[in-house]
């Protein structure tokens, strides 16, 4: 047996970790579950690979990889206005779906329009980019041994520090913050938030924002480190879940934790037991941690 | 005291959650600086109504709100607030999941940055317990402690008017005599004070003025002086919609 599962699972625990502090923020503001939260993810990877390129045609220098890396500072620099702009779509689809099935009270029609949301959102990726696997790299990354059998890529390595980077600055937003006070205040009570002078549009509009800039971050992670295709994020959206409920809903760091541990039970699965019992262990990670704390790790009682 | 022009004027406001379906049905109200006015009716009157439909939180149909001369009506909450009408709502006014300490800090947000700090002082110094209890989440206060921390939430913002929806709603008699020794210390700072209640005996004893609301409309208004005899305040302390409509 080797440890080689701690360092996969890590790595694709952090790509969960970041997508489900964008589905923890917005469930506790607004008390709905997007599904469509998975489609931000697929069309970050997107936005970030259509953006690069005429990066790359204007700045032939910014394509040469950076130092061990496989990418250059054109895909850097594409995932930083891809993340603005996922922010973007979000709020846009916030505005035109969400809010007015909100306004009307209708969640449970707002939760199932968000399946609805996803498959558009899907279904328009496959038409503009095909279903063909893309990359952002076609090099192949030698892999440096950390330990006697652990191996890990340049690649997987600065994005885990990038991971805890954005982790922990979502973290001090919202513990240190006047901002991140009005967001907890919002999902703690919206009419007296009001009340209290708050403009909660305003507030929602950052959640979406800080959720669909994660997501994409997570997205070009993943296009990084597997292939970048238009069921990425969909794929990626029951794991997001289990992480962000087996963490505790609203708490980011329990995001985190919860993505890690969703992230190595599905790579010691695979290493251990078979692939194909993959999907299934997050939930039974879930049901187990929920039978012995029902708030989730971090999560607190209302 | 003398009584100047009104700060806050609510003329005919009808309001309600459901369109054709009014609540407040062409209510006038008006308070003026350092006065305390007390609105008092039968359950179902429309008094709760009528003050979360002023601070924004219902939809108003028709009508006009002004504040200090200035027309305020169907602005958003949280634009009332920044004009300097302060709510405090009868239930669940207080963010329990928030220290004290951030439960004024998340209000004084609205203020300028150079303001916050001197304001939160000045709340302090009227509700000194807030300092020791400063770190405490305030879902940890007792209900008493609870109702003067969203008092003071509401005066961060030095409002002009501070609009109370039954605040002694669940409180020994006890506490309530000292949230209304605040109250009274609040209007004497010169604040115009718009109470709602139900305890009748109370709120009568601090008010200089009352309004009676019977079924969304006025049905009675005055100095507490002249109205402390009036037959319709007598039926009010027995309570119910019949008998201030006999003694009507």
């Amino acid at each position: 047996m080797t440890l080689q599962f701690l360092a996969d699972g890590l790595i694709a625990g952090s790509t969960i970790a970041l997508g489900a502090a964008g589905v923890t923020l917005t469930y506790s503001i607004l008390r709905f579950a997007n599904f469509a939260h998975g489609e931000f993810i697929s069309w970050g990877c997107y936005l970030t690979l259509l953006i690069s390129g005429p990066i790359g045609a204007w700045s032939a220098s910014s394509i040469d990889a950076i130092g061990p890396l496989s990418v250059g500072w054109n895909v850097v620099l594409a995932a930083v206005l891809a993340m603005g702009l996922t922010g973007l779509l979000a709020v846009a689809l916030d505005a035109i779906l969400f809010k007015p099935l909100r306004d009307r009270g209708a969640t449970i029609t707002a939760v199932m329009a968000s399946f609805g949301a996803s498959m558009a959102l899907r279904a328009l990726l496959e038409v503009l980019f095909s279903s063909r696997p893309a990359y952002f790299s076609r090099d192949l990354q030698i892999a440096i041994r950390v330990t006697p059998g652990v191996r890990v890529t340049p690649d997987q390595i600065a994005l885990m520090g990038i991971t805890a980077v954005l982790v922990a600055a979502l973290h001090l937003l919202l513990s240190r913050t006047g901002i991140g006070r009005a967001l907890r205040a919002v999902g703690e009570n919206p009419a007296l938030a009001r009340v209290a002078g708050i403009d909660v549009a305003r507030v929602i509009r950052l959640t979406w924002l800080l959720g669909g800039a994660l997501a994409c971050a997570s997205g070009v992670m993943m296009g990084m480190i597997v292939q970048i295709r238009p069921t990425m994020g969909a794929e990626l959206v029951l794991p997001l879940f289990a992480a962000a409920i087996l963490g505790g809903v609203g708490s980011v760091p329990g995001a985190l934790i919860g993505g890690l541990i969703v992230g190595i039970a599905e790579a010691a699965t695979v290493q251990l037991v078979g692939s194909q019992w993959r999907a299934a262990v997050a939930f039974l990670v879930l049901i187990g941690v929920l039978l012995i704390r029902p708030t989730g790790i971090l999560g607190r009682a209302e | 005291m003398t009584r100047a022009s009104p700060i806050l004027e609510v003329e005919a406001l009808v309001a309600g959650y459901e369109r054709g379906a009014p609540i407040v049905n062409g209510v006038s109200i008006a308070a003026c600086a350092g006065e305390i006015v007390v609105v008092l009716g039968p359950n179902g009157a429309g008094k709760s109504t009528l003050v979360k439909a002023i601070a924004g939180l219902v939809p108003v149909v028709s009508g006009r709100i002004r504040l200090a001369g200035e027309d305020i009506t169907a602005r958003p909450a949280h634009a009332m607030v920044r004009s300097g009408l302060a709510f405090v709502p009868q239930t669940e006014n207080v963010f329990t999941t928030l220290s004290v300490a951030d439960n004024l800090k998340l209000a004084a947000q609205t203020l300028a940055s150079t303001e916050r700090a001197s304001r939160i002082a000045e709340v302090h110094a009227l509700f000194p317990d807030l300092v020791k209890q400063r770190g405490l989440p305030a879902g940890r206060l007792s209900g008493g402690q609870r109702q003067m921390l969203a008092v003071a939430r509401a005066l961060i913002v030095a409002p002009k008017v501070l609009m109370l929806d039954e605040p002694s709603a669940g409180l020994s008699p006890k506490v309530v005599e000292d949230l209304f020794h605040k109250l009274r210390e609040i209007r004497d700072s010169g604040v115009g004070v718009v109470l709602v209640e139900q305890n009748v005996r109370a709120a009568l004893a601090i008010a200089d003025r009352v309004y009676v609301l019977v079924e969304g409309r006025n049905r009675l208004e005055g100095a507490r002086a002249d109205l402390a005899s009036d037959p319709a305040i007598a039926a009010l302390y027995l309570g119910g919609a019949c008998a201030v409509a006999a003694a009507g």
